[in-house]
């Protein structure tokens, strides 16, 4: 009977305790319960969190330091993140740029690449993969690429598009589309969808010969009349996981343009007019020798990624509704 | 009952011959750095730097293969090497890849067990942050567990290249619960699933992986992790011969002939992988 009190005032803690040890136990035999699922999972998990996240918290750890890459970094705040904001016209410049190429590339790249996918899908099969083979060559051909845009495009009165202009006679004198400014980005924007039918492309190629065969004859039964009926009701529903990937795959690969500009426009072009986020980062990373300040560049061009994809991500679970 | 094939679902003639007319037409856009890789090689010295510059060939050669062939045969350490480095790289990473990305795949989309969204939301993150930046502490690790100037630097990295686990994902989503549960009922073990069952289902996903993976390593340099000439590989070799000043002019006709080399191995690969996509799911596809 005297015990009773101070069962009480000990049960408090006691039954926190118990509970604790419960949500922990429970945890524990939930994981014990998916051995197997984590067995399955460890190769890619092991050698993922040791190559790719921890790079990547390191980086993100230098963002906050002065880090030359000779001497050891040093702690210096969030200084880096309030020059890049108030101290840097050229990041400016290279943000606006880097939104301009990845809202028109992004988009238009990514429902090139469906349609495309979509069309040659339409084909005999014995042709298809000829066709796609042609429409993903850009992406196969590499250096050979910049050197077409680069006659294409040629200041001089031999570049194609220089001679045609002037001989049907809209032009008097040569345009020097890949060092004029004015000329600049127009290209640059054409050069860059036209290279987009990359990894989203081949995901839609692919996906489209996973879809379920007998939904399009229900489709048919249930009055679908056309083709593009059949792609908005039927095609599209089916393929939301890849059109989720081929989102992503656009969102990271339009907001990292810079590679393929530098054999165009050179490095950096001129007055910075088609320089973008990334092209500053390498500037700062490769040639200034300031990774601290590059790794808090390309935290914020994360940031901003992953905004994006929020918004991309909720439009698309708007398909074929 | 009426058989019915989806082509003949819902489609006009005229439908179909606007869309090829329309896909040859953009497709000589498209095809056109493949054509100039090949008229390129093909091209003599004179044609290469003729001005203005013309994009065909008019006297194709075959001498810019022979010089490569003589300059190959002068390198220190023996092209078979280099081309063997390549293939070692290339197929290991590949298969690795494919096959550890799969497995990860596998449980993310087919079992549920605590931290699952998580991780896949990290894989999904992980795309989206800049890779040039992150070549320093990569170094850094790779130099502490001493990986610098072997291949485990090369290829154990790309195991867990986070596109290929998104794909793979992407499409195992599709496969129906209830295929994998009545395998179970029958008694097949997870692994029989994932192998059997799962793998198959998904064949244009991984042959298309393959594609991906294949194209990176194939042209891979090894940058700054190999440093040993017998360790470099193919790509690396090439690019010693033809980089460096007035070697670059004189080279010009070598370098058209290891482009259009570079880019056999790669373009035969995609011919025989897209094929096998088309034809395998050519009355199926994923279904119940």
């Amino acid at each position: 009977m005297p015990s009773q009190p101070m069962q009480t005032s000990l049960s408090m803690p006691y039954k926190r305790k118990l509970a604790e040890r419960g949500r922990l136990g429970r945890l524990l035999a939930e994981i014990k319960k998916n051995k197997v699922s984590y067995l399955f999972l460890a190769p890619y998990a092991i050698i993922f969190l040791f190559f790719t996240v921890l790079p990547v918290l390191i980086s993100i750890g230098f963002s906050f330091t002065y880090y030359n890459i000779l001497e050891p970094p040093q702690w210096i705040g969030w200084r880096n993140y309030i020059n890049l904001f108030l101290a840097d016209e050229v990041f400016l410049i290279s943000i606006k740029n880097t939104f301009l190429l990845a809202a028109i590339t992004g988009s238009l790249g990514y429902f090139a690449s469906f349609f495309f996918a979509w069309l040659i899908n339409e084909l005999p099969r014995r042709i298809r993969p000829l066709f796609v083979l042609v429409f993903y060559a850009p992406a196969l051909a590499g250096y050979a690429v910049a050197q077409i845009w680069g006659i294409l495009f040629s200041g001089d009165a031999y570049g194609w598009m220089n001679g045609f202009l002037m001989k049907i006679g809209f032009i008097r004198e040569p345009i020097y589309w890949l060092t004029d400014p004015n000329y600049m980005l127009p290209v640059l924007l054409v050069v860059v969808l036209w290279m987009s039918l990359s990894h989203g492309f081949l995901a839609f190629v692919a996906g489209l010969q996973t879809v379920d065969r007998s939904l399009y004859e229900a489709g048919y039964t249930d009055g679908i009349r056309n083709r593009w009926q059949e792609l908005w009701y039927i095609t599209l529903p089916s393929m939301r996981p890849q059109l989720m990937f081929g989102a992503v795959m656009s969102i990271t690969s339009s907001f990292a343009i810079h590679d393929a500009l530098v054999p165009l426009v050179g490095f950096p072009s001129t007055d910075y007019a088609a320089h973008t986020v990334v092209s500053h980062l390498v500037d700062y990373g490769t040639f200034r020798f300031e990774m601290g300040y590059a790794s808090a560049i390309a935290t914020v061009l994360f940031l901003v990624m992953v905004g994006t994809n929020k918004i991309v991500q909720r439009l698309l679970r708007k398909v074929g509704q | 009952m009426k058989i019915l094939r989806p082509s003949n679902l819902s489609r006009s003639v005229g439908g179909d011959l606007l869309n090829l007319f329309f896909l040859v037409l953009c497709g000589f856009l498209m095809a056109l750095p493949l054509l100039y890789t090949i008229f390129q090689a093909l091209k003599p010295l004179d044609e290469i730097f003729i001005f203005p510059p013309r994009f065909y060939v008019r006297n194709p050669t075959l001498d810019n293969f022979v010089q490569l062939l003589v300059m190959m045969g002068e390198s220190w350490v023996p092209f078979s090497r280099y081309f063997f480095n390549t293939i070692f790289v290339t197929v290991a990473g590949t298969f690795g890849h494919v096959i550890i990305a799969s497995m990860a795949a596998f449980v993310l989309s087919k079992h549920k067990f605590p931290g699952r969204n998580l991780f896949f939301s990290v894989v999904i993150l992980a795309l989206m942050f800049s890779y040039h930046v992150t070549q320093i502490p990569n170094y850094l690790i790779m130099a502490r567990i001493n990986w610098v100037d072997t291949y485990l630097a090369l290829i154990v990295p790309y195991f867990s290249y986070p596109l290929g686990l998104f794909l793979m994902k992407q499409f195992m989503e599709q496969i129906p619960d209830s295929l994998l549960e009545s395998a179970r009922i029958d008694g097949a073990g997870e692994f029989r699933i994932f192998w059997q069952i799962v793998m198959p289902s998904v064949k244009p996903a991984w042959l298309t992986l393959i594609i991906f993976i294949f194209q990176q390593l194939w042209t891979m340099q090894g940058g700054v992790y190999i440093y040993s000439e017998q360790l470099k590989t193919l790509s690396y070799a090439f690019s010693q011969i033809l980089i460096g000043g007035a070697i670059t002019i004189a080279r010009a006709g070598v370098s058209g002939a290891v482009g259009l080399l570079m880019m056999i191995p790669p373009i035969v690969l995609f011919i025989i992988t897209q094929s096998n996509i088309m034809e395998t799911m050519a009355t199926s596809g994923i279904k119940e």
